[in-house]
């Protein structure tokens, strides 16, 4: 047992670390990096306890804390989280040390509230994760966006204007909509509690609605075609670090939504319509593959490549209702859903690594065009090897954990449609055509000009951060059973919920009946 | 040491070698490297053997048990594990052999390359991943060794990797692998989808049960489940060994160093697909469409990849033409259900390719790396251990009888001959014709090399010699096996080797029919001679000799007289301009298309630049109150949080009651 607030430690002392960095901005930029690298250590040791003391067969909320917020309408300050919320939190607190690392050396401009901003954010995601009261999820959502918008904003390229607005209006856009099926869903059940609305009675209409509202915020987060634009603008615009957090952490967000609200609280309206968002899905797969494989930029291609996977993830959680009608039971239905959790996981290592491999040469040649580079192999052996195993794990090889995900949700979605299959697994030809497509012309062949001529190979700092995900992507293709053990009971107990119709009985089956 | 241990010591010691010559190579130096890997792949081989002779020849009982977990979801277990009978334990020591012959002889071949330690632990990682593939007990670790050895064939072609050519063929490699692998992944997933397992075991018990179901791929139209499920695994096979239409990337795969032609895209990797189906015979022999599919595309193979190699000039892509048209062989021998004899010429095959392209790595050494033939001849005189070893393993080749070869290839024209499923009549007659054609290309390489007068310059000829001996003495212990392997075909084909491994229906009568005419190897060679194959084979060599030796003006006089032929042959049947322009092209075109005109002009064009332009409008009025400074941005969003809030701390209370 844990006998303090583990997850408000995980919130606050990030947030307080970089509030003081702040404060100590005068004490020069290495006193700074140092602080932020041990409250990222500290916060990750933290959060490695919710692993070890993390009860793996209950579904019921675990670590919880539950405190009285703001009486006028009953929002109170309620943590928890389950086998779905705890492997993410895990994943931001591993990743924010990688992005403290990488910011290194190349941020020199303000570095204090450089580092700042990432501890922020970081207790922002992580009191997104573990946010059990609605009003509190909101403010982190929301509050999320600032830390984002400053890194792309101050930190980032020549075009940085454009993408942080486009990435505001995007994601504000989206998530204006959540607010009002929040408040709609408060004032039908006088709390805020999420837990709650999981149990709350709508009729199909209400819940058709709420299921849009939250698809408007989830979508733009995950992203889902059509509404990814934003995605490629902001990672081309954002400095390694930002680009690092942006794939790994917030566009799991999305797909975390849709398991936490979209699913248990709009059952019936998500059974109707999960054609949309298994379409989406779909087109994210065979679509973003066709256009990742045409880029120039490779921080553009590599954000294209987190699209069409993301699609992977949306995809394994809406499947429980096409296998439900196709074959009567949901067999099938938590590979599907585990699988698209598996594949959120292993995309924060793999994209994550794939950003800052693209970061390490940036800091070299200050280009992303593939054009500009070629034959990097000859002088930075070391770097080639870890850019071709993750290109490797992008495209999904077995024995990395990029197969993990993809190989739960394509049996399960077999299960559900050939079809679905059949376009799902386009990937393995397309992901490894624009992955290894990139790596022949920028790691492979003579070297092609004077600056790759002169390159210098990892350094030891970088060679730490490649090496350390190198291990993850590893080690969870070669033994994903630890973390797909932990999400068990969360997720059956998920399914057990989405398949009880919320619905009066007699139309609740008329629903079911027409749907798809 | 108990069985699971030597088991699990099999793969894991060629793995150890790869692991620390690889990371730590520049530590350990040359010499280090090669000796960690040869040291993990001899014992992997002396414990294969040992394996060998504990299962085939003392008779153990199969061995089939989980190392791991991999994972357990929805109530599948998703494991690691080893099924061990005959075919594994043959597999194995074919392939810890060969990969041992190929090791030591990289000694040699790769004395002056800088990437020296690199090869070694690519070699191993590939053996390696080659035991984890036939070792497996279930289809997610059989996906596992299927993908990780086309990994290592990828790093292999493009080990060179200033050479345009080699990074473009293990990229071509990889792709057209895993439209393959796309195919059998659909298999096991519907696997998984008809029996809830991956297990060997448990899938092969339960098939009979599922042999009538059918299924529907498009709406309305019923299909046979076993035929969708076997195509769709066979589609994998027909990517990794290399069948039409999948089979362009192993010509192209030659750019990588000669050991590895060798070892992987001759002997061993490429013999995978070969190797799973006959695994999968439980499955297969279930569904006539599956195997008169497999029966076909091997057929097409056999012949018209053999007619390939008659045109190619380059002394590896000889033979590279010759695997693929051998490898249609073991996949015609599958269709007909005698996979017995389809594994048979798999292990022979593997024995004489592998000294093929050994040797003519020999001669490429000697020739400084000039692997055209019209540049060589008279190279017998200069290295008469290369000459021997390459003719012992052309006549295997082309089915010289008491030669190893001999006996695996004329059971499977016999075993067709007799097969009664459909498409079996063609491929007799592919089968039959491709003997011709073997001999010819066969024979074609080894007199232009060995024989006539030598065509090499002055310099080149003044330094030929024979290469030294770790090259020489692989070529020696694989020519050994190439001659005798064919004797044990009275076990292996007609004896009970693979019975409980191998299933082959009852209605399959082709190998039996062969079976019940078969009294012991020498009457096999007296009765072969009644039949036509062997004929034509002489008349290959023999037409090889005329037109090649004493006749050298009729090569052009043919060219030029079927010069339409000729062309198409050269430009091996567009097949790659076709991929390069339809498929490459296309995928990029599409890519393109999708870009520009779906993202960048509608999405972003009309509808999110639109609604900015809107937004901009309004913000033109709004921007008075904007400084430029980031802080303000921020504070902006704070206080419209902060609004936000208050708004539900006023009107909430009231809204709610």
């Amino acid at each position: 047992m844990i006998d303090y607030a583990i997850l408000s430690w995980l919130i606050w002392l990030p947030i307080a670390g970089g509030a003081a960095l702040l404060v100590m901005d005068a004490m020069g930029n290495t006193a700074c990096r140092q602080v932020a690298l041990l409250v990222s250590i500290v916060s990750f040791a933290l959060s490695t306890q919710l692993y070890t003391h993390f009860d793996s067969t209950t579904a019921v909320m675990q670590f919880q804390e539950n405190i009285p917020w703001i009486d006028a309408f009953s929002a109170n300050y309620h943590l928890g989280v389950d086998g779905i919320s705890m492997p993410l939190i895990i994943l931001t607190t591993f990743t924010t040390i990688l992005v403290v690392l990488a910011g290194w050396q190349v941020i020199q401009k303000k570095t204090a509230q450089y580092m700042a901003a990432f501890l922020v954010m970081e207790g922002l995601m992580v009191g997104v994760f573990a946010s059990l009261d609605a009003v509190l999820f909101y403010v982190f959502w929301e509050a999320m966006l600032v830390p984002m918008f400053l890194i792309i904003g101050v930190w980032g390229g020549p075009n940085r204007v454009y993408a942080t607005i486009k990435f505001f209006l995007y994601t504000f856009f989206g998530s204006v909509f959540m607010l009002v099926a929040l408040i709609y869903m408060y004032l039908k059940s006088g709390s805020f509690s999420i837990l709650d609305f999981h149990f709350l009675s709508l009729s199909m209409t209400e819940q058709v609605l709420i299921f849009i509202a939250f698809l408007l915020a989830f979508a733009v987060k995950v992203p889902m075609w059509p509404v990814h634009t934003w995605l490629p603008d902001a990672h081309v615009e954002a400095p390694t670090g930002g680009s690092v957090i942006l794939a790994a952490i917030m566009l799991k967000i999305g797909g975390y939504g849709f398991l936490r609200f979209s699913l248990p609280i709009t059952p019936d309206a998500s059974h109707a319509l999960d054609w949309l968002i298994i379409g989406m899905s779909l087109i994210a797969v065979v679509y973003i593959g066709f256009v990742a494989l045409v880029q120039q930029d490779m921080k553009k291609l590599i954000a294209y490549s987190s699209i069409a996977h993301m699609g992977f993830v949306t995809m394994g959680i809406f499947l429980v209702f096409v296998l439900l009608d196709n074959n009567g039971s949901i067999q099938g239905a938590a590979l599907g859903m585990e699988g698209g959790m598996v594949q959120m996981i292993s995309h924060g290592f793999i994209s994550g690594a794939l950003f800052l491999c693209v970061g390490v040469l940036y800091d070299r040649m200050h280009s992303r065009q593939i054009s500009d580079y070629g034959g990097v192999v000859n002088t930075m052996p070391i770097f080639a090897a870890f850019m071709v195993l993750f290109a490797m794990a992008n495209a999904g090889l077995p024995g990395t954990s990029g197969f993990v995900g993809e190989f739960m949700v394509i049996l399960a979605s077999f299960k559900a449609n050939f079809w679905f299959a059949f376009l799902a697994a386009t990937t393995l030809i397309l992901g490894a055509a624009y992955s290894l497509w990139m790596v022949k012309r920028v790691v492979f062949g003579d070297i092609a000009n004077d600056k790759v001529r002169d390159l210098e190979d990892v350094n030891a700092r970088e060679f730490v951060i490649l090496a350390s995900l190198a291990v993850m992507v590893l080690f969870f293709g070669l033994y994903p059973a630890p973390l797909v053990d932990v999400m068990h009971a969360s997720i059956d107990n998920l399914l057990a919920h989405v398949t009880v119709s919320k619905l009066p009985a007699d139309t609740g089956l008329v629903l079911l009946g027409t749907g798809n | 040491m108990s069985l699971e241990n030597t088991l699990l010591a099999i793969p894991l010691a060629p793995l150890l070698g790869a692991i620390i010559a690889g990371l730590f190579g520049k530590q350990i130096g040359r010499a280090g490297a090669h000796t960690v890997t040869i040291l993990g792949v001899a014992v992997s081989f002396a414990l294969s053997a040992m394996i060998f002779k504990q299962f085939a020849i003392d008779g153990a009982a199969a061995f089939n048990g989980s190392v791991y977990t991999w994972m357990v979801s929805d109530g599948v277990r998703f494991e690691v594990g080893f099924l061990v009978d005959n075919l594994t334990a043959l597999m194995m020591t074919v392939v810890t052999f060969v990969s041992l012959m190929v090791h030591i002889y990289t000694i040699g071949y790769m004395h002056d390359d800088p990437g020296y330690q690199r090869f070694f632990s690519y070699i191993a990682l590939f053996t390696f991943a080659m035991l984890m593939l036939v070792m497996s007990n279930n289809f997610l670790q059989l996906f596992f060794g299927w993908e990780a050895v086309g990994l290592v064939s990828y790093l292999l072609i493009g080990f060179w990797y200033k050479k345009p050519t080699a990074i473009y063929a293990n990229l071509k490699a990889f792709l057209v692998n895993r439209v393959g692998d796309f195919g059998f992944l659909l298999g096991i997933a519907a696997i998984y989808m008809t029996f809830n397992s991956m297990d060997y075991a448990t899938v092969f018990a339960a098939a009979p049960a599922h042999a009538n179901d059918s299924y529907q791929v498009f709406p309305g139209v019923d299909w046979s489940l076993m035929s969708v499920i076997c195509i769709c695994l066979f589609i994998g096979a027909m990517g990794k060994s290399a069948q039409v239409p999948l089979h362009v990337w192993l010509p192209d795969s030659m750019e990588g160093p000669t050991p590895i032609s060798a070892l992987i895209h001759a002997a061993t990797m490429v013999t995978a697909g070969i190797f799973m189906v006959a695994r999968m015979s439980p499955m297969f022999e279930l569904s006539t469409t599956a195997l008169s599919f497999v029966i076909i595309i091997g057929a097409i193979t056999t012949f018209f990849m053999g007619l390939l190699g008659v045109v190619q000039n380059d002394i590896k892509r000889v033979i590279a033409y010759s695997t693929l048209s051998q490898l249609g062989y073991m996949t015609v021998a599958l269709g007909a259900s005698a996979y017995a004899a389809g594994i048979f010429h798999l292990m022979t095959h593997a024995f004489f390719k592998a000294l093929l392209f050994l040797g003519a790595g020999s001669v490429i050494i000697a020739m400084h790396h000039d692997q055209d033939i019209r540049n060589m001849g008279g190279l017998r005189k200069y290295m008469p251990i290369t000459w021997i070893t390459m003719l012992i393993g052309s006549l295997a080749l082309i089915g010289t009888p008491f030669f190893s070869g001999f006996f695996s290839k004329d059971t499977i024209i016999e075993a067709v001959h007799h097969a009664n499923i459909p498409g079996a009549g063609i491929a007799y007659w592919a089968v039959l014709l491709s003997v011709f054609v073997t001999a010819l290309y066969s024979f074609r390489l080894y007199f232009l090399v060995f024989h006539g007068k030598p065509r090499m310059d002055d310099h080149t000829r003044e330094h030929l010699h024979e290469s030294p001996w770790v090259v020489t003495l692989p070529l020696i212990l694989l020519a050994i096996p190439s001659v005798v392997a064919g004797f044990w075909i009275d076990p292996i084909v007609f004896g009970d080797f693979f019975n409980g491994v191998i299933y082959v229906s009852p209605e399959h009568t082709g190998l039996a029919t062969v079976a019940d005419h078969y009294h012991g190897p020498l009457s096999f060679v007296l009765h072969a001679f009644q039949g036509p194959a062997i004929y034509l084979a002489i008349a290959g060599v023999a037409t090889a000799w005329y037109v090649y030796m004493k006749r050298p003006e009729l090569a052009d006089n043919v060219r030029q007289r079927f010069s339409g032929l000729y062309t198409v042959l050269v430009n091996k049947y567009y097949a790659d301009d076709v991929n390069e322009v339809v498929f490459a092209g296309g995928a990029r075109g599409v890519g393109q298309l999708l870009w520009k005109i779906g993202d960048v002009l509608i999405i972003d064009g009309l509808v999110v630049n639109g609604s900015a332009r809107v937004v901009g409008w309004t913000a033109s009025v709004v921007r008075k109150i904007q400084t430029g400074h980031l802080y303000t941005y921020a504070f902006t969003m704070i206080i419209g949080l902060l609004f936000i809030l208050s708004w539900f701390v006023f009107l909430s209370p009231g809204a709610s009651q």
